[in-house]
């Protein structure tokens, strides 16, 4: 694989939290522009895996981390990296949409803000460039100083994939980003994540196997910490390899 | 885990086991009834034939609550996409018996000019080749289903031999061509039940296979 065909490239990474060895020797290559879902039973590791990618394991106390997570071909855990510009590369979006209790307008404005861009002009754009992106424009465009909690879950969680927009990122994780949703608003997440990997390179952590099938081009099955098999989703879902994701994604345990 | 998914298989397997069982004996029948001139038997098979629709129909049901009720994916998904493509050919075969039955019925009146030994030895070996082919499938047994592939070219071989003797029976008497042309359409189904049991064969391989067939 060619390294402009990488856009994150996890190398021998291993995480302990204190004497559980709760990642091992993870070794991906995801490539840019693409979905890439991350299955598995719980406790498996997989959210885990995903907040390696911009450092969120970083706040718990007691996690070491070993190897390499190399985005853009940087070492994310070289010292001397900053975590701050790191996340506003590596954009998350959380299973509980989580709206500051802010108006809509000044959610989305506020990482721009925190990243020193207070023209009011340009804050519009960006508003309605990060609502537009994430499908939401229209239902809110006449009501951008309402409160964002005033909006329902699905809408909600859009606004949160908004604010996540906002910042400008490459990169964007989810986790379990619809499972607090109802079908429909599912359905509407589930199209935009079509679109948004055109912009971005989006990895999600999905409980949903059918969810993994509609929308990601790769999937990575893992069990107990570690990375059980990985490669293109229709594959992997037709002609799994492993008789553990066979027998994962075909409901013998989980 | 999967209790009720794993029945809802389970009935899938024995339905096509039914079904299985219900074209072998139209086809041993019919071809029975053809040996022997036996109109009453020829015309229950053509009437039973709804039988064998009514039955694909069930199982074709089966395979779309499988699929709406618990989204299979991997082998499951494989086994129940060759059940839906199984029935199709089966029920071919069914139509097939049906024909014979029907040619038996419209010959009755003359006995036959041709010695009728490749046609009994075809019958044999293409009911054994759908027994197998189903049992393949039920059992999951790759080997099964190669032998099957592999048998065909028995029953193409001897559909060849009776051509050639109905080619020489229209040469040494011109006055039975029609009755000539009736039997090779009698060993041309029997022919065409051989390849739909390939078929079988080869969606047992498919659904059983752990790579994508090129």
């Amino acid at each position: 694989m060619d390294r402009k065909d990488i856009k994150i490239g996890v190398n021998s990474l291993n995480l302990y939290y204190g004497e559980n060895h709760a990642l091992k020797d993870i070794n991906m290559k995801i490539r840019p522009n693409t979905v890439t879902a991350l299955i598995g039973p719980s406790g498996c590791g997989k959210s885990t895996f995903l907040k390696t990618l911009n450092r969120m394991n970083d706040l718990i106390e007691g996690v070491r981390i070993e190897g390499e997570v190399v985005i853009d071909e940087e070492n994310i855990y070289d010292p001397g990296v900053d975590t701050t510009l790191l996340r506003k590369k590596v954009g998350m979006v959380f299973q509980q949409p989580n709206p500051f209790p802010m108006s809509i307008y000044d959610n989305i404005a506020y990482g721009p803000r925190v990243h020193g861009i207070h023209d009011r002009h340009m804050l519009d754009e960006i508003v309605e460039e990060s609502l537009r992106g994430a499908a939401i424009f229209e239902e809110v465009k006449d009501r951008l100083k309402k409160p964002a909690l005033s909006l329902s879950g699905g809408q909600q969680q859009r606004i949160c994939i908004a604010r996540a927009l906002a910042v400008r990122p490459e990169i964007l994780l989810m986790d379990e980003p619809t499972s607090a949703l109802d079908p429909i608003s599912t359905s509407k997440i589930e199209d935009l994540m079509e679109d948004l990997k055109k912009k971005y390179t989006v990895v999600v952590v999905t409980h949903n196997m059918q969810q993994a099938v509609r929308v990601s081009d790769d999937t990575a099955f893992f069990l107990l910490g570690e990375l059980i098999e990985y490669g293109r989703t229709d594959k992997l879902f037709s002609y799994p390899q492993d008789k553990r994701t066979e027998d994962y994604i075909t409901g013998r345990f989980g | 885990m999967r209790v009720r998914f794993d029945e809802q298989l389970k009935q899938l397997s024995s339905e096509m086991t039914h079904m299985g069982s219900m074209i072998e004996n139209a086809i041993q029948d019919a071809v029975q009834a053809f040996l022997t001139q036996d109109i009453v038997t020829a015309k229950r098979i053509m009437s039973d034939d709804t039988l064998v629709d009514q039955e694909q129909k069930k199982i074709e049901n089966i395979c779309f609550q499988l699929l709406i009720q618990q989204q299979p994916v991997a082998r499951d998904l494989r086994n129940i996409t060759a059940a839906l493509k199984m029935v199709t050919d089966m029920e071919r075969i069914g139509d097939q018996a049906a024909d014979i039955s029907e040619l038996t019925v419209m010959m009755a009146d003359s006995p036959y000019k041709l010695k009728t030994d490749n046609i009994r030895k075809m019958s044999a070996e293409t009911i054994m080749m759908l027994l197998q082919a189903v049992e393949a499938f039920v059992e999951k047994d790759r080997s099964k289903a190669e032998k099957v592939i592999d048998h065909d070219d028995i029953v193409d071989d001897l559909f060849l031999k009776v051509k050639n003797e109905l080619i020489d029976i229209i040469r040494t008497e011109p006055d039975c061509g029609e009755q000539a042309a009736d039997l090779l359409m009698v060993s041309k189904y029997l022919e065409r039940i051989g390849d739909h049991a390939t078929n079988i064969a080869e969606w047992v391989i498919f659904s059983i296979n752990n790579e994508p067939l090129s």
